[in-house]
């Protein structure tokens, strides 16, 4: 290496490794902890950081099975935990698919057609996106009122509104397709289009294929943001079987029934594949987070 | 050509149902809905016939999935500002006066009391009084009685005896849902246990608008200003309809020292909170994307994913953790800090430590997406330009303020604004953590010390008793031009190109 180095440098990189190493045994202290507070027996914490006895019973009610404690009472679950994570993924997976598949086609027509409106189209896309929609829930949930009445599988309490409104949030993601397609030279839809194709088949039969990685970071994406989101599904769903993990999760902290070790075992079961995800995808996620949307 | 058929065939069958969305929208006077659906409809019908806009096929569902989603809600809260659309005025002026119209009560004047029979065919109803006796058809008695039972006179009472007075008071759900008609038109209804009477409309229309009150003769005049039916001495009747309140919700907000205090204390801890957050996240994301491209450090995928974990847990599961964490009694972070230094703070009813703890958690969940930003825009850095102040003599200090910060601070610009309006509106974080608890006393909407404008709104429109929806929508409006405007300077200063 040709950096000079100052004399100093062997105590720095050694407090340099120390300094993380505490900074990251501090930020994983709350991970940690829940994950010990999954095993130990009872709601109410008192004494040790670590279970001395450890209990499966938070974990056996999270995953829906009955418990009987030690004098023979049967525990029945709090929550149908497992039917909101599926509700969640049902959501999400539907979500993403539309999102992905409308967003697609869009992003093609702002990166190869030539149209009235474009430039602007696309730049109050992009401040339209930055409104939360928390401000707009009452009018949101008029219009899913409304049309309730008439779509019954659209109206409040169902998760077919909560898919529809997800195509609100469309813009984010095609700015970032956009930005791929950009980057892919444009000769070989030329030359297909010359040959006869028509302007739907050099999209379908050409960039498409070229697109696929783009196409998966944006459908990764989408599915953690639809998975994560909570206020539009806090006032749209009501009855406990149809709320999403997000909304029902917290229904374990309510003052007057505080069910600690149960949420911290519900909270690591639905956690941890959603976190596996995001880890295993990170270097694409990153990729689109911190270039897609901002570049252009 | 049979592709053709398809196309139309499936177009006209979409236009179809929204058609008759619209018209039953308009039908049911909800006339902002079906100028919605019909605007949605036309555009949709002309994107995809005319060849000139073929490009708009492939945009139109976004756009309208953006109009119908966020624009247009956008607009109607804007419009929902200038009204005094809550709890109390929920309906339109002819539903107000129909619910008002539908008010009954029941006259004292003409009271039957009643013997109940069992008889083969069903229930019969006897009704005595002095001006005739009159018996009832034999029906079933059942909840939700809807035709009233015709009466008629008689001279004598019904063979067998009554039912006890026991058994009377076992069918009173389904004796008053009872009504009974009588041959001159009158309509009774279950008075009490034992008697009968008849019931007349408590409003009746005296004039183009105003109703009468029957029973005390009191006068109402529709106010179009304030909303409500008023007598002379502003006696009002709820429920009200909704009207045009102009400017009314803004000046509460400014003049009224019971929302002006609280909505200036939570705007000004809202700046604090999402300056604070941007710098300490930045702070810290910064100092570790530093370490971490340094060519001296060993085992950086490790600390990488180590470092990036709280941005990978779903954050409605970590701010939950925390709550848990930070529990007064049986929080495990009080338990380690009275281990340790013998103090146990209490977190979330003490305004300063409530605070603290917000920002804590906010740094905690942040800090990674800053980090990453960092660690992108630090690779695009020559690397020369160290060397060059390494051998002048320069400390890491110096490399930071002279090279680092100057080069990353134009591309980072942007995103720091992104994320200070996307923690201005933190809704979740608030909501899920604290609440907005512990609440600012003197208030007369909900409002805590912790709330973030956004989550003050939310709990005007859905968590207070009157569901001020005006109030919350006129607050909402001043958010979006704040968020418009940072938006607006973000497009200046990223100098987007399309």
């Amino acid at each position: 290496m040709a950096m000079v180095e100052p004399r100093s440098t062997k105590y720095r990189v050694l407090a340099s490794h120390l300094g993380m190493l505490c900074f990251i045994a501090l930020i994983l202290f709350p991970l940690l902890m829940v994950i010990s507070i999954s095993f130990r027996s009872g709601n109410f914490a008192t004494g040790s950081l670590l279970p001395e006895v450890p209990s499966l019973e938070h974990w056996s009610l999270a995953l829906g099975i009955p418990y009987t404690d030690d004098a023979g009472n049967v525990v029945q679950p709090p929550f149908p935990v497992l039917l909101w994570l599926w509700n969640s993924i049902k959501i999400a997976v539907i979500s993403s698919l539309l999102i992905l598949a409308l967003s697609t086609t869009a992003a093609y027509a702002f990166a190869r057609m030539r149209f009235a409106g474009k430039g602007f189209v696309l730049k109050s896309m992009l401040i339209f996106q930055m409104f939360p929609p928390v401000l707009s829930l009452v009018a949101l949930y008029a219009l899913f009122n409304e049309i309730g009445k008439h779509i019954s599988w659209l109206g409040l309490n169902t998760h077919g509104a909560v898919i529809v409104a997800s195509l609100g949030g469309m813009a984010l993601h095609i700015w970032t397709i956009k930005g791929y397609f950009d980057s892919i030279d444009r000769s070989l839809e030329e030359a297909a289009i010359v040959d006869g194709a028509t302007t739907w088949q050099a999209f379908r039969y050409i960039l498409l294929p070229l697109s696929v990685p783009i196409l998966m970071v944006v459908f990764i994406l989408a599915f953690i943001m639809t998975i994560m989101e909570y206020p539009m599904a806090s006032i749209l769903l009501v009855d406990t079987d149809k709320l999403t993990l997000a909304v029902g999760a917290q229904q374990y902290l309510y003052e007057q029934n505080y069910l600690w070790g149960d949420f911290a075992a519900a909270a690591v079961l639905s956690g941890l594949p959603i976190t596996a995800v995001f880890l295993y995808c990170q270097r694409w996620i990153v990729g689109g987070l911190t270039a897609g949307g901002v570049k252009g | 050509m049979t592709r053709a058929i398809l196309k139309w065939g499936v177009l006209a069958v979409l236009v179809g149902m929204a058609l008759y969305l619209i018209v039953a929208l308009y039908a049911q006077r909800e006339f902002v809905f079906a100028m919605l659906f019909l605007v949605l409809t036309a555009s949709a019908v002309a994107v995809f016939v005319s060849k000139r806009l073929y490009a708009h096929r492939y945009i139109y569902p976004a756009v309208a999935g953006m109009g119908l989603f966020v624009i247009f809600p956008l607009m109607y809260t804007v419009g929902i500002g200038f009204t005094n659309y809550s709890a109390s005025n929920l309906l339109s002026f002819e539903r107000v006066q129909d619910n008002l119209l539908s008010r009954t009560y029941q006259s004292e004047s003409a009271r039957y009391n009643y013997d109940l029979y069992q008889t083969d065919a069903g229930y019969v109803v006897f009704l005595k009084s002095d001006a005739g006796d009159l018996i009832s058809a034999p029906f079933e008695l059942k909840d939700g009685q809807v035709p009233p039972i015709e009466v008629s006179p008689t001279a004598t009472a019904p063979a067998g005896e009554p039912l006890a007075f026991r058994d009377i008071i076992k069918q009173r759900n389904a004796l008053g849902e009872l009504r009974l008609q009588t041959p001159d038109g009158r309509e009774l209804s279950m008075a009490s246990l034992r008697a009968f009477a008849t019931i007349k409309p408590l409003y009746e229309k005296s004039g183009h608008d105003t109703l009468t009150n029957t029973r005390t003769g009191v006068t109402y005049f529709p106010n179009q200003d304030t909303g409500f039916y008023e007598s002379a001495d502003g006696d009002k009747l709820v429920p009200g309809w909704t009207v045009n309140a102009g400017f009314d919700n803004y000046k509460r907000v400014i003049t009224d020292p019971s929302i002006s205090g609280p909505f200036m204390q939570i705007f000004v801890w809202t700046l604090l909170f999402s300056v604070g957050t941007v710098v300490f996240t930045l702070v810290l994301g910064l100092l570790l994307a530093n370490l971490l491209q340094w060519d001296q450090i060993r085992g950086k995928g490790f600390y990488r994913t180590m470092l990036i974990l709280p941005y990978a847990v779903p954050a409605f599961i970590s701010i939950l953790v925390f709550k848990g964490l930070f529990n007064q009694n049986f929080g495990e972070i009080n338990l380690v800090l009275e281990n340790l230094f013998g103090i146990r703070p209490d977190w979330f009813s003490d305004p300063a430590m409530a605070r603290s703890m917000i920002l804590i958690v906010n740094t905690w969940l942040g800090y990674p997406y800053m980090m990453l930003l960092c660690m992108g825009l630090l690779q695009s850095i020559p690397r020369d330009l160290y060397e060059a102040s390494a051998m002048d003599g320069a400390g890491p200090i110096n490399n930071l303020m002279n090279i680092t910060f100057p080069l990353i601070l134009k591309p980072l610009a942007p995103l720091l604004i992104a994320s200070f309006a996307f923690n201005f509106n933190n809704f979740v974080l608030i909501a899920l953590l604290t609440g907005g608890a512990p609440d600012i006393i003197g208030a007369s909407t909900p409002a805590g010390t912790t709330d973030l404008l956004v989550s003050y709104t939310y709990r005007i429109a859905f968590q207070d008793s009157g569901q001020n929806f005006g109030l919350a929508a006129a607050i909402a409006t001043v958010i979006f031009l704040v968020v418009g405007a940072l938006s607006l300077i973000n497009l200046k200063l990223s100098k987007i190109k399309v």
